[in-house]
Formats: C-alpha cells, structure tokens, sequence
C-alpha cells in the first residue's frame, strides 16, 4: 500500500495545469506596476512640498493638508481656518447625494418596469438602457450643455411658449451641474437595479396579495427589501464617480463651481500644488473607501439575513 | 494463468480538505472488477461511488492506496493517459462541434487518420442507432439521442474499461427501460467492462453482473444481483435494495451450519448460516415481505399480531402488522386468488416463513 | 321565480354583454411605466437633438434650417481631426489588444476553480482600477510618468498614455470573459482529458473556441472605454498625443459649440453603440 498523501496531488496538479500565478501575473503586474504604485506616489506627492513651475520638491512636511482647513499668512505666520476646501467637498458630497437620491427615485420605477416586462421585451429594454452607459461621458454632457445653454433648446421652448422674455440662465449654475449628473449617472442606477429585480420571485408578490396586501404595502414591504442588494449597488455606483467628477462640474458648471473632481485638477494646472492636489486626492480616496467599506460590510449583513 | 481484473482499488482512501474540515469520501476500500463484467457501484448520494468512478478515471488523486489497471498501477496518470473512457452524468458533448467530431475526438486527439476515424464514427452510430445524425449538432438533438452521442463518443476509442456515471438519471421512465436493455447488449456486444455508478436499487439489479453497495464511503457488500438481494449481510444492504423486515433475536448455539434463534416471543427456529457465532450473541435478522405470509390465528406461527393497514396493489396485496410485543412487520402475497383478501384489517394472525428466507446480519 | 330574467333597466338591450373584466396583473405598479418611458426618453432625448443638429446646413446648433452633410466633409477632411484619430485608434488598439490578452489569462486562473490562497486578493486587484475614482487616476498616472520622466528620464511617449489605458481596460475585458467562463460547463474540459486531449489541447480545441464569445464581448468593452476616456487621457497627455475626445474638448474651448463638434461626436457615438450592440449580440448568444 503506498502513501501518496498531499505531495502527489499537489504535484499532479502542477502538471496538469498552468499554475495560476502565471496565468494572472500579467495581469497583477500590470495593475500592480501602473496602477498601486502611481498610487503610492500621489500618496509620497502629498507629504512633499511643491515645486515652483509645477512638480514636487523632495522635503517632508504636512502643509498640503494643513492647507486643506487652514490658511498660513506668509507675514505674520498666523493660521486661519478658511473653509473654502471643505465648503467644496460639501458642495461635492451634496451634489453627489442629491444626485444618488433622484436617480433612485426614479431609476427604481423604471427598473422595476423593465423587470416584470415580457422576457422578449425585457432584451430590447436592457439593450436601450445600457447604451448611454457605454457611450463617451464628455459628449452626453455636451448634448446637456446644448439644451440648457442660453441659446439653448430649452429656452428657446420657453421663449416660444411666451412663458418667459429672456432666456434664463441654467447654464453654468448647481442646477446645471446637477442636470448634468443625473444625465450622466441614470443608467449607472437603472442597471443594478433591473439586474436585482430581475430575479425577484414575483411569486413572493402573489403570496403578499393572497393576505390581503395592497400594491402600494407588497411594494414597500416585499419587493423594495429584497431589492435592497440592487439598491445599495446602484447608490455606490452613482455616488462614488458622482463625488469625483471632473467633466461635469468643468463643462456645466464654468470655472467657478468647483467641485472636488475639478478642484485636485486644477492644483495639477494653473495652480502647480501637486502636494495639496495630492492630499485632496488622497481625502477624495478616503472617503470613498469608506463608502466601499460599508458596502462591504452591509452585503455581509444581507447574506446572512436573507440567507 | 489467473484473469488479471481489469480493475483493481486497493485500501483506497480519498480525503477532501484538510484536516478537522476533511471529508472522508472513500474510506479504505479494495475492490477488484473482472474482465468483461457489468459492474455497479450502488449506494446513495454521498456515498462515494462518483468518488471512486473520479478516481479510476484520474480526475482525482487517491490520498492513500493504489488504483491498478489490468494489474498495472495508475495513480500518477493524469486521465489523458488512462485507457479508460467515462460517460458523464450531463453527457457532456462539446456543443461546438458535431455529433460526428464529437464521436470522433478521442481519436483524433491520438493521432488517427482522417479516414480511419470516419470509419469508426460510421461503425459507433450504427452501434447506438443514430445512423444519418453525423452533421448534427448537440443542440438539435433529444436527451436520448445525446446520450447515445455520448456512448459512443466513449466506445469509439474501444477502451479496456467504460466508466458510466449515472447516464440515466436524466431520461424519463420509458426512455430509461430502453436505454438499460440497450446498455446491457452494448456491453454483450463489444465485451468492454462496464463500471455503472447508480442509486436506484432497481437499475442495479435488472443490469449488473456484480453490485458493490456503498455507504459513506465504504463497500459494504459485493455480489451478484441474487446474493446481495436474498443475502443481504449487512444491515444498510438489507434496507437499502427492497423492502425488509427487521427482527431480533438470540443464538443458542451453532451446529452443522445451523444457528438455534430463540425470539422474544418465545418461539425458536433453526436457520441455516455459515458464520460462526458465540452463544447468548443477540443478532439482528432480515426477511424480505414477499418471503413471509399470513396465517389464521390458531396456527402454529413464530409471530403474531393484528393486521394495522392492508394495500392492495394488484398484482400483490401488503399488509402492516403490529406484532404482539412491539415492532411492526410487512408481509406482501401475491393476488394468486385476484382480489378476494384473505384476511381483514384489526384480525389476529400469525406470520410465517421459511427458514432459509432469514438473513443474519453482521453488527 | 328563479328562472325569469332579471328586470332590465330601460334601454338597455339584452344582447349586450359586459365587458371581461381585466386579468389581475400581479406586477403592475401605478405610474412606474409613465416613469420608465419619460426615462429612457429624457436619456435618449439629448443624444438625439445633438446628432440631427449634426445634419444642419446652418452653423447654428439649435434652429434648423435644412439637411446638410457639410459639417461630415469638413470633419473627415480635417487634419487635426485625422491625427487625433490616428493617435486615439493607436491607444485604444493596442491597449485593447494587451488587456483583453491579460484579462482572459486572469479570468482562466481565478473562474470555476476550487479557491487558492491569495485568489480573492487577487480579484481585487484585477478591479482595482474600477473603485478608484478617474480623477484620482488621472493626477496618479501623471505623477507616476512625470516622476519617471524627471528622475529615471523614462519617457514612452503615447507609450504612457496607452499604459494608462492599458490599465483601466483590464477590468472591463474581465469581466465578460469571466461571465462566459462561469457559464460554460466544466465537465467539458474533463471529458476532453478522458478522450485523451492534453492541457494545452483541452484549451485549443474546447476551452477557447467556446470563450472566444465573451473575449470579443470584453474586447469590444475595452476598446469603447479606451477610445471614449477623456479624464485620465487629458491629464496625462503630452504635446501632440491629443485623442478625438481631447480635439472635442479642445475646439469647445477654442471655437465654441459649433456643429463640427456635433458631427464628430455624431460619429463617436456611432462607434460606441455599434460596438455596445456587438458585445450584446454575442453576449446574448449563450451556449452555442
């Protein structure tokens, strides 16, 4: 009788297929090489002070985030606590709410409507939802920026009804940042949402009318929860990009409605802060690794609940 | 020259996991299939039989002992070096391709001629009856049809020994009647050993030579379809193929390959065995319903009760009885007389059987 | 009594039959098609008047005077408009290329195998580039190549930006590719070792042909998110690596809205849904 034990199994295997590292070496490089180390660098870049014409100088200090909650005076060294940076992370952070909000307020219907369509149906409506997702972001919030321009179609409707005399001004406010957000993000909540009511059990649905519940309670009790992985994945996946974005807020909103998106690009520019834009990005990251956290940990919950 | 069994497992273990969190699916077990035979692997699910089927094909590794075919050892070869051919559970047919590369694959992969090949795929439909379905694809095929795909795509390579895993499970009744009859004159026909793997007591038992009933990963029993059914040795065996009875009872003694059972009731009867048993050994024993019958109350019987339930079934008619003492007992007679029932349910009766129909199983 | 017809009101003839009432439909919520049909139009809407505006022989972008290919002529004769092409098909091509190779390599190590130590770390990983927001990519990328630049005098040219690329490509070929392999059946490829087919054979002759449907889907996903990036390529960009979406955003600054733009970005759009509806039609082709 001879004992192959553990030994041969691994060794077997190792014959019979590739190992695996070398399958996704390439890619853990790749990421690895261009992707975490740029990463560790910004992180480097915030600690360090910056350049005269842009870049970075190597010496260690924490000014750059000093600077994000307090201003130095250069003569008489006093520090004042400015709230510039945080009001635009605010900015940012409603924006991105607002936006998570209205999204799901109404990409839940429609998702939910696409769902209970016919299979054959349902196709058609997945494939015309998914389009503005994959299409160039920069020119879907060019086609906004038409309609709500001065010029635009908008006022021009408005003009033309008579409602109004001059056109108004959307063009270039929150509002319009706020429109071009919602344009921008909509299918980003429509699609996990489908994708979670897709496999709801509509029998569940029917059990609830059998005792005696109206539609409004089977929605709000029955479907709504169990849709709660949909919901939760769609909220991250408009709040997240939201909070960062740049094409937005630089296209709608003119160059004085920052938002945190705009704000760590432009240290890259005109302003030559690479460490403040560094920290900023790194706070940006902070923050949605939070979000990405608690994600995790309520996906760990709902398993366990919903068994 | 001794036959060299065309397969042989000796003390194979497989552990899956490690430590505390391993399964134990096959617990040192040694079996040698003959040249030629229909052999089943029967157990339920869980039992080990996939396991062991893996094992022979090379898709695993055993974690102690050795797999030999045709008295060579196997173990280090992964399965594309094994003269051994598996029909799979979900038949597995290459959807890409058609019936006839699919047949045609396994020599392909060995390097046969083109022309060789179409020969052969030609020789395997006709085999299975699927003459003029070459250019078919998988998908337009029914589930039968893809199984006899699947068949022949093994039999084509004319391997030493043909390993089935469940191949009817999916099938539905009729379909499956068919295929064993099918099954069993394939294996006439080309001679390959068949190693089936099944949990339907009923298909092992219309189809195999020889049946190794397993349960958690042990063999518990080898034999032809009459031994493991009349002579069950163990208790598993016996409640696992058919209907059984369980009873107890204690040895007086053994002499001339009679055992003395004295049953709480009182009553005592001689039963052939050929085990060795000490004396005052309280042993359970199995009968089969179809072997006992009902009598009058008033007979002599070895057991008495009341009749709790009778179901009639056509061709037989079964009754419940609660035996006097405790415990419960299933007695089945043939309709020989059609429907008249000889007995009424609450009547006092005794049971009867033969002595040769009592089994003692091992504890 | 009971069978005498029950007394008619006035001027209501008998042969009339009532109306079956509607079948209860368990699904039907009040209002939410309304919301779904205003949803994909307000989404569509945009899309829409931007393209027709691209056929207006006037220069103006939002009163039609009448249908016109000019703006298309000046488009496709432009220069400036040729090189950014050549320099976004360049990038997007070859990053394309890389990260549908890697990314399906990827999936094959980490799709329906019993897990190995490090397989979720690894996971991660390979989706790295999908949670971090673009900007922060964007400033990322452009430390790393500037750093590389100033220090090591390491500098690629387009070669950086088709790295950038290359890299947030990964995860969007992966992600198909991975779907097609978890729905293929895994008893395939052992039936192909019992009929003698070695590992790289299994792979050839089953394994890939059957994958090949989702590595197109990822390419084409790839390739879209490469050629449409905007952010992460306006950052890192050199002089005379500008792409078409950089040009877009370019002639906004330089000259305005103009219909041009709406010609170009007429003929974006048109890439990326032929290329969306590629990926759909093969995506939806299971099981061949």
């Amino acid at each position: 009788m001879t004992e192959l034990g553990a030994d041969a199994q691994t060794r077997f295997e190792r014959r019979y297929r590739v190992s695996r590292w070398a399958l996704i070496g390439p890619a853990l490089v790749i990421i690895a090489l261009f992707g975490i180390a740029p990463l560790i660098i910004t992180f480097v870049y915030s600690f360090l002070v910056a350049g005269t014409y842009g870049g970075v100088e190597w010496k260690f200090t924490v000014e750059a985030y000093v600077q994000f909650l307090f201003d130095r005076d250069i003569f008489s060294g006093q520090i004042q606590f400015i709230p510039d940076y945080l009001e635009i992370f605010w900015r940012s952070i409603l924006l991105a709410g607002i936006t998570t909000l209205t999204c799901l307020l109404v990409g839940f219907p429609t998702a939910y409507f696409m769902a209970t369509r016919p299979p054959s149906q349902r196709n058609l409506w997945v494939f015309l939802i998914t389009i503005p997702f994959w299409t160039n972001l920069l020119i879907r919030t060019y086609a906004i920026m038409l309609i709500i321009r001065d010029e635009g179609l908008v006022n021009d409707f408005l003009l033309w009804l008579g409602l109004i005399d001059r056109p108004i001004l959307i063009l270039y406010t929150n509002t319009a940042i706020l429109l071009g957000l919602l344009y921008s993000f909509l299918p980003f909540m429509v699609l996990p949402l489908y994708a979670s009511l897709e496999k709801l059990d509509f029998r569940l649905v029917e059990a609830a009318f059998d005792l005696y519940a109206t539609r409004g309670q089977a929605l709000r009790r029955i479907v709504i929860p169990l849709a709660r992985p949909g919901i939760i994945a769609g909220c991250l996946l408009v709040f997240v990009p939201g909070l960062g974005s740049y094409i937005t807020p630089v296209l709608l909103g003119g160059g004085s409605r920052l938002m945190i998106g705009n704000l760590i690009a432009l240290q890259f520019g005109t302003s030559r802060d690479w460490p403040f834009g560094s920290a900023m990005a790194f706070i940006l990251m902070a923050v949605v690794l939070l979000a990405l956290m608690l994600y995790a940990r309520s996906t760990g919950k709902s398993q366990v609940r919903h068994g | 020259m001794a036959d060299i069994a065309a397969v042989e497992a000796r003390g194979v273990t497989k552990i899956f996991g490690q430590g505390q969190d391993g399964v134990r699916a096959l617990d040192d077990v040694s079996i040698a299939i003959r040249q030629n035979e229909f052999f089943t692997l029967l157990g339920p699910s869980g039992c080990g039989k996939t396991t062991l089927l893996r094992l022979i094909a090379g898709f695993e590794l055993p974690s102690a002992g050795e797999i030999l075919l045709e008295g060579q050892p196997v173990g280090h070869l992964p399965p594309y070096e094994r003269a051994v051919n598996t029909v799979f559970q979900s038949y597995a047919l290459f959807p890409h391709m058609t019936v006839a590369q699919n047949i045609g694959f396994g020599l392909e992969m060995q390097g046969r001629p083109a022309a060789e090949r179409a020969r052969r795929v030609e020789e395997m439909l006709a085999l299975v009856k699927l003459a003029g379905l070459a250019a078919r694809r998988p998908s337009q095929l029914s589930g039968g049809q893809q199984q006899r795909v699947a068949l022949a795509r093994a039999l084509a390579n004319r391997p030493k020994v043909l390993l089935l895993d469940e191949p009817l499970s999916a099938l539905d009744l009729k379909l499956r009647k068919e295929m064993q009859i099918e099954l069993k004159r394939l294996q006439h026909e080309t001679g390959i050993t068949f190693i089936f793997v099944t949990h339907d007591q009923e298909e092992a038992l219309t189809m195999s030579d020889r049946i190794a009933v397993m349960n958690r990963g042990r063999i518990l029993q080898i034999g032809g379809p009459t031994e493991i059914y009349e002579h069950p040795t163990e208790h598993f065996v016996a409640d696992f193929i058919g209907e059984t009875n369980f009873l107890e009872a204690e040895v007086r003694g053994v002499n001339n390959g009679e055992a003395a059972l004295r049953f709480p009731s009182g009553g005592e009867l001689a039963v052939p065995t050929a085990r060795a048993i000490a004396q005052g050994t309280k042993v359970s024993l199995a009968l089969r319903p179809e072997r006992s019958s009902l009598v009058k109350a008033g007979s002599p019987a070895l057991l008495t009760g009341r009749v709790q339930n009778i179901v009639y079934f056509g061709t037989d008619t079964t009754y419940y009885v609660e035996l006097e003492g405790s415990g419960s007992f299933t007695v089945r007679m043939q309709n020989r007389e059609g429907a008249r029932l000889s007995f009424a349910q609450d009547e006092i009766v005794g049971v009867a059987f033969a002595p040769d129909a009592v089994q003692i199983l091992a504890d | 009594m009971a069978e005498q017809a029950l007394p008619q009101p006035a001027g209501v003839t008998l042969a009339k039959r009532q109306p079956t009432p509607k079948s209860f439909d368990l699904k039907r919520q009040p209002g939410f098609g309304v919301i779904a049909m205003a949803c994909l139009a307000a989404l569509y809407a945009p899309i829409v008047i931007l393209v027709l505006f691209s056929f207006n022989a006037s220069r103006s972008v939002t009163r039609w005077s009448h249908f016109s290919l000019d703006w298309y002529a000046s488009v496709v004769t432009n220069i400036e408009v040729h090189d950014a092409a050549r320099n976004s098909l360049t990038i997007s091509i070859v990053a394309t290329i890389v990260s549908t190779m890697v990314a399906t390599a990827a999936a094959l190590a980490t799709t329906r195998t019993r897990p190995w130590p490090g397989m979720t770390a690894a996971y991660t990983v390979v989706n790295l580039p999908l949670l971090v927001p673009e900007i922060v990519t964007a400033v990322a990328t452009l430390s790393f190549f500037s750093l590389l630049a100033a220090q090591f005098d390491i500098n690629f040219g387009i070669g950086n930006l088709i790295i950038a690329h290359t890299v947030f490509c990964i995860p969007f070929a992966y992600m198909p590719i991975r779907a097609r392999l978890e729905d293929m059946d895994l008893t395939l490829e052992q039936a192909a070792a019992d009929l003698y087919a070695t590992p790289w054979r299994t792979f050839r002759r089953i394994t890939l042909p059957l994958l090949t449907p989702g590595i197109t889907a990822g390419g084409a996903l790839a390739f879209i998110v490469s050629f449409d990036d905007f952010t992460i390529t306006q950052l890192v960009a050199g002089p005379g690596q500008t792409t078409l979406p950089l040009y877009i955003w370019g002639q906004l600054h330089k000259a305005g809205v103009t219909p041009e733009v709406n010609a170009i970005s007429a003929i974006l759009l048109a890439i990326s849904i032929l290329l969306v509806s590629l990926s759909f039609v093969i995506g939806s082709r299971r099981r061949t």
